[in-house]
C-alpha cells in the first residue's frame, strides 16, 4: 500500500518538476537520425530542435575535428531552412560541407573575434526564429553562457549546435558543466574495408557522453552521406548476436 | 509676346555630326597635297620638284643650300632643317609625316599592323580614355576628345583635357566609335583627326577601314551617353538654374531666366558654362535666345565666329546689353532680346526640328530657310503640312509656349530635431530617436525609397559631433527595425556636456515600391534580412558572408565570398542575352562534385610533409611525417590530378598536383598531394604536402 502511494507521489513530484523546468509541451520538434540504434537510445528520439547540443572531437587531431564538423553539418543539412555558422577562423571548406548535404546557399557565415562574441551571435540567430540551425565554434563556454543559449533556443525550431574545440593546454572540453541537452564526442574510425584497393566509406566513433534524462552510449557509425544521414555499418547491422565490433578491428589489422 | 526664359545647350556629339570635313578646311592645303605631289608651302623654293613626284618634307633636294653643312643654319628658321621643322610643326598633327619619312633611320618603322591593346588593359570593356577624363564622359565625347591633337579644331580648352603629354606626342591613330545599324557597322562619332581624313558619322566601318588603315575603332555606348547627359543635366540643375532639361541625345536646355545675373550676366555665364564643360572634357556650344526653339536652332546651326563649338543662348528678360546683332564669344552666341526671328531667318529648315519628309517637301517647293518659311501665309501651310509645322514655327518665334520637362535633382533625405535644453541620457536620446525615425520613414515613403544606410549625427554643445552609422541589407522603411538597430548602439554616443541636436541622414537609399503580399496558410520561412542587419551592424559587413561556388578545380579557388543577401538583379544579369552558354539546355551541374573527396576543413596553405615514402609515378605514400608525428598508410585513393590554370597565371601552365586520400592505421583520413606528375620534371619538384583532413 505504502509503495503504491509513494509511486503516485513520485509521479506527482515528477510532474511538478517538469512544470518547473518548463517542459510543458508533450510533443517537441525532434530531428531524428533515422537510425534505430541511435534514436532508440536518445530520450527524445533524436536531436531536439529547440535546444542546445554540444559536439566535441575525440582528439585535437584534424581528422577527428573534421569528423565532428561534418557531424554538425549533417545535422544542419537535415534541419530546415537557413543555417548560421559562427566561426573563429575561416578554415571551413564549403565543398566538403556540400558533400555532407549542406548546400552553400543555405549557409550564412559569421566570423567572431572571441568566444563571447560567438555566443552572442549564436543567441541573436536563435532569437531570430527564422533559421533552421545555428552552429558555433568555441573553446570555452561557461555554464551561464550555455544556459542563455538553451533559453534562447526554447520555444523555437532552431537547433543550436556548439562545437567545443580542444584548448591548447589539453583537457576534455566536454568536462565543463553545461546546460546542453546532449553532448557528443565524435572521432574518426577505420573505414569500411573494401575488397579492392582504396578507402571505403568513412566511419566514426560516435559517443553520446551525456544526455539529460538518459544513459550515455557509444557506437560506430558510417559517416554522413550526401544528404547528411548517418548509417549503421553493414557488419554491425548484420552481425550475429554473439559477435561484437572486435572482429572488425582484427580484420583491418590483418589487411 | 515673347516667353521669358533662357536656354543654353551643350553639345559634344554635334561637333562630329555637323562639321563636314570640306567645310572645315580653311585652306586648300589638305592632306591631298601628299597625293598631288606638290608642296603648298614650298612655293618660294627655287628647287624643281623631281619628275617622279614623291616630295617629302626634309628631302635633301628640297633644302635650301643643298649640301651646305647643317650646323650653319640649324637655328635659323628661314633655312634648311629648321625651316622644314617649322613647316612640319605648322601642320595638323595627323598630317605630319612620320619621323622615318624625314630621313631619321634610327627611328624604328611603325609595324604594318595596328597595335592592339593587351587583353588585360581593357578587359573587353568599352573604351574609357585614361587619365583626366571624368566618369561623365559619353562615348561620343570620348571619340572626339582624347585624340584632339589638332590645334585648329580644339581651341584652347579641350586640348587641356586630352591624354597626358607623353601619350599625345606618340603617333595616335584616328579614333572612331561604331554601332551596329541593321547588319552593318557604321561610325557613330569620329575624332577631329578622323574627320579630317574624311570619316564622317554614318559611314560604314568597312569603308572607313579601307580609307584609313590604322583606324582605332571602339564600341559606342549610347546608354552610357544618356546616363552621362542626365548626370550633366542634374549638375546644371544644381549649379545654374532650377529648370534644366535634357534635349535629345546631345543637348541640354537651361531656363536661365532670373539666374544669369547671379553669374555676372549672360555672356559671363555662357563663358563659365563652356569652360566648366571643357574642364570636364566636353566641347560645348552655348546659345542664349528668347525661346527654347531658337536656342536649339542657333546652337546647332549657327557657327559662332571661328570656334568649332556652337553656342546659342536663348535669353529672356530685359537686356542690359542691347547691342545690335549677335554677340559672339568663344564657344557661345547670345541673341539679343526680340532679335531671334532675325537670327533664325538665314538658318536651314532642319533647325526647326521638323521631320525629314516635311523638310523634303518644303525644299521641293523652293523653301530653304526659316525666313522664307515664316514669310509664307500660314493657313495654306497648315493645310498642306499640318499643325506640327506651324507649332514648330511658333515655338521658335515665341508665339507658342514650349514647356520644359526639367530634371529634378535628387534631394538628400534627412530629419533633424533641435533641443532647447541639451539632453545627455540614453533614455532621452532613445525617445527622440523614435520620433525622428517616424519622420524619417514618412520622408522615405514620400520619396518612394528604402534606406540602405542611415547615419545618426548628434551635435554636442562643445561642437564635437557624434556619428553613428547603420547599414541595412535590403532597402527598408521599417521604423521599428531601424530603431532597434540604432538603439542597440546608443552607448557608443559620448554625450559629453549634452547634445543639442539629433539628425538622421539617409546616406544610401534604393527605390522601394509596394511589396507583394503572399498569403499562405503554412508557415513560410522568415526573412533573414533583419538578422543580417543585426549581425552586420554588430561585427561589420566584412565578417558576414556566404560561400559561392566558382568553377575551378584548384581547391583554393573553387569558392568565393559573396554578400549575405544576394542581389536579385545581379544574379539575373549574370548571363548576357547573346551569351553562347544560353544555348546549353542541359540542367545546371553544380560546380562542386558531390562525390570527389573534399575535406571539411582546408589548411590555410598546404603544409609540407617529411619522410615520405612513395613509389613513383602514381602510388600513394606508404608513410609520412607531419607535425612530428609519423603516420603509416593503410589504404588510399588516388591520384586525382589537378592541372594548373594557365589562364590565371602563365607560371602554372605546366604545374600539376596529384591528390590522394589516405587513411592511416588509427583511422584518420588526410588529403595529401604531390607537386608534379612524377614523370616530367617541369610539372613540379615531387614535394609532398597535406592540404586538409577528412572526417
Amino acid at each position: 500500500m505504502s509503495r503504491i502511494v509513494s509511486s503516485a507521489t513520485i509521479a506527482e513530484l515528477r510532474e511538478s518538476l517538469r512544470a518547473i523546468q518548463g517542459d510543458g509541451l508533450k510533443r517537441r520538434p525532434v530531428l531524428p537520425f533515422g537510425v534505430a540504434a541511435l534514436d532508440g537510445r536518445i530520450v527524445s528520439g533524436g536531436l531536439r530542435l529547440d535546444s542546445l547540443h554540444e559536439v566535441a572531437a575525440a582528439s585535437p587531431d584534424p581528422s577527428d575535428d573534421a569528423a565532428a564538423t561534418l557531424f554538425m553539418a549533417g545535422a544542419a543539412a537535415r534541419a530546415w531552412g537557413p543555417v548560421l555558422w559562427v566561426v573563429r577562423r575561416r578554415d571551413l571548406f564549403a565543398p566538403g560541407l556540400y558533400q555532407a548535404g549542406l548546400d552553400p546557399d543555405r549557409v550564412l557565415y559569421a566570423e567572431a573575434a572571441d568566444d563571447a562574441e560567438v555566443l552572442a551571435l549564436m543567441e541573436e540567430g536563435l532569437r531570430h526564429r527564422g533559421l533552421g540551425a545555428v552552429i558555433g565554434e568555441v573553446k570555452r563556454a561557461a555554464m551561464p553562457n550555455t544556459r542563455r543559449l538553451q533559453l534562447a533556443a526554447e520555444g523555437g525550431k532552431t537547433i543550436a549546435l556548439l562545437l567545443k574545440r580542444h584548448a591548447r593546454e589539453g583537457g576534455n572540453p566536454l568536462h565543463v558543466p553545461s546546460a546542453a541537452i546532449t553532448r557528443w564526442r565524435i572521432g574518426s574510425a577505420p573505414s569500411e574495408p573494401l575488397p579492392v584497393e582504396g578507402v571505403g566509406r568513412a566511419c566514426w566513433h560516435v559517443a553520446l557522453v551525456r544526455q539529460r534524462g538518459g544513459e550515455p552510449f557509444q557506437t560506430i557509425m558510417e559517416a554522413c552521406d550526401e544528404t547528411g544521414r548517418l548509417a549503421l555499418p553493414a557488419r554491425l547491422a548484420d552481425r550475429t548476436a554473439a559477435s561484437d565490433g572486435a572482429d572488425r578491428y582484427s580484420y583491418v589489422d590483418a589487411a | 509676346m515673347q516667353p521669358e526664359g533662357a536656354v543654353a545647350r551643350r553639345d559634344s556629339e554635334a561637333i562630329a555630326r555637323s562639321d563636314k570635313p570640306g567645310r572645315r578646311r580653311e585652306a586648300p592645303s589638305d592632306d591631298s597635297w601628299f597625293a598631288r605631289g606638290e608642296a603648298p608651302f614650298a612655293t618660294e623654293s627655287i628647287h624643281p620638284v623631281p619628275r617622279s613626284g614623291g616630295w617629302r618634307p626634309g628631302a635633301k633636294w628640297a633644302r635650301e643650300g643643298g649640301v651646305t653643312p647643317v650646323t650653319e643654319h640649324l637655328d635659323t628658321p628661314r633655312h634648311g632643317k629648321a625651316k622644314v621643322a617649322a613647316q612640319i610643326a605648322a601642320l595638323p598633327a595627323h598630317q605630319r609625316p612620320p619621323l622615318r619619312d624625314l630621313g631619321r633611320r634610327s627611328e624604328a618603322a611603325a609595324p604594318p599592323f595596328r597595335a592592339m591593346p593587351p587583353d588585360e588593359a581593357t578587359g573587353g570593356q568599352p573604351f574609357r580614355p585614361p587619365g583626366s577624363l571624368p566618369k561623365s564622359l559619353g562615348p561620343s565625347a570620348q571619340s572626339v576628345l582624347p585624340r584632339t591633337r589638332e590645334s585648329r579644331a580644339t581651341r584652347d580648352t579641350v586640348r587641356d583635357s586630352g591624354p597626358p603629354l607623353s601619350r599625345r606626342n606618340t603617333e595616335a591613330a584616328p579614333l572612331v566609335t561604331s554601332f551596329r545599324h541593321g547588319s552593318r557597322l557604321v561610325i557613330a562619332a569620329a575624332c577631329p583627326a578622323a574627320r579630317a581624313l574624311g570619316l564622317v558619322p554614318g559611314m560604314a566601318i568597312t569603308q572607313a577601314r579601307a580609307l584609313v588603315p590604322n583606324l582605332d575603332i571602339r564600341d559606342a555606348d549610347p546608354a552610357g551617353d544618356a546616363a552621362d547627359l542626365l548626370h550633366l543635366a542634374t549638375t546644371a540643375a544644381r549649379r545654374w538654374t532650377p529648370l534644366a532639361a535634357v534635349s535629345g541625345i546631345d543637348g541640354l536646355l537651361l531656363d536661365i531666366t532670373g539666374t544669369a545675373h547671379l553669374f555676372g550676366g549672360e555672356a559671363k555665364m555662357a563663358r563659365r558654362i563652356v569652360r566648366l564643360l571643357a574642364r570636364l572634357g566636353y566641347t560645348a556650344r552655348v546659345a542664349i535666345a528668347d525661346t527654347p526653339g531658337a536656342a536649339w536652332a542657333i546652337a546647332r546651326f549657327r557657327r559662332p565666329g571661328e570656334g568649332r563649338g556652337r553656342c546659342v543662348a536663348w535669353r529672356a528678360g530685359r537686356p542690359k546689353h542691347s547691342g545690335p546683332g549677335l554677340r559672339r564669344g568663344d564657344g557661345f552666341v547670345i541673341v539679343p532680346p526680340a532679335e531671334h526671328s532675325k537670327a533664325l531667318a538665314p538658318l536651314p529648315l532642319a533647325a526647326l526640328r521638323l521631320d525629314p519628309t516635311t523638310i523634303d517637301a518644303l525644299v521641293h517647293l523652293g523653301v530653304a530657310t526659316i525666313g522664307q518659311l515664316a514669310a509664307m501665309p500660314r493657313a495654306p501651310l497648315a493645310r498642306r503640312f499640318g499643325d506640327a509645322l506651324i507649332t514648330r514655327l511658333d515655338q521658335a518665334s515665341g508665339r507658342a509656349a514650349e514647356p520644359l520637362d526639367p530634371v529634378i535633382p535628387p534631394e538628400p533625405i534627412a530629419v533633424t530635431q533641435r533641443f532647447a535644453e541639451p539632453i545627455a541620457t540614453a533614455e532621452a536620446i532613445e525617445h527622440w530617436l523614435s520620433h525622428l525615425m517616424q519622420n524619417l520613414v514618412t520622408a522615405l515613403a514620400q520619396a518612394g525609397k528604402g534606406a540602405r544606410m542611415i547615419e545618426l549625427i548628434a551635435d554636442r554643445i562643445d561642437g564635437v559631433p557624434q556619428h553613428l552609422r547603420i547599414g541595412l541589407a535590403r532597402p527598408s522603411r521599417d521604423a521599428a527595425h531601424m530603431l532597434r538597430l540604432i538603439t542597440r548602439r546608443i552607448e557608443e554616443i559620448a554625450p559629453g556636456y549634452g547634445i543639442d541636436a539629433l539628425a538622421l541622414h539617409v546616406r544610401r537609399a534604393d527605390p522601394l515600391g509596394a511589396q507583394p503580399f503572399e498569403e499562405r496558410l503554412e508557415d513560410t520561412s522568415a526573412d533573414i534580412a533583419p538578422l543580417v542587419d543585426t549581425l552586420a551592424n554588430r561585427i561589420g559587413d566584412a565578417r558576414l558572408w556566404r560561400m559561392q561556388p566558382v568553377e575551378s578545380d584548384v581547391p583554393e579557388r573553387s569558392l568565393a565570398s559573396a554578400a549575405p543577401i544576394a542581389d536579385a538583379t545581379r544574379a539575373a544579369a549574370r548571363l548576357k542575352p547573346d551569351d553562347v552558354r544560353r544555348l546549353d539546355r542541359g540542367t545546371d551541374l553544380h560546380p562542386w562534385h558531390p562525390r570527389w573527396p573534399r575535406p571539411a576543413r582546408l589548411l590555410r596553405r598546404p603544409e609540407p610533409l617529411d619522410h615520405v615514402i612513395a613509389e613513383l609515378p602514381d602510388q600513394p605514400p606508404r608513410r609520412f611525417t607531419w607535425r612530428g608525428q609519423t603516420h603509416r598508410i593503410i589504404c588510399a585513393d588516388g591520384p586525382e590530378r589537378i592541372l594548373g590554370e594557365w589562364w590565371h597565371r602563365t607560371a602554372e601552365a605546366d604545374s600539376v598536383r596529384d591528390y590522394f586520400r589516405v587513411e592511416d592505421e588509427a583511422g584518420h583520413r588526410f588529403w595529401l598531394f604531390r607537386r608534379g606528375d612524377g614523370e616530367r620534371p617541369e610539372t613540379g619538384d615531387l614535394a609532398w604536402f597535406i592540404h586538409g583532413a577528412f572526417g
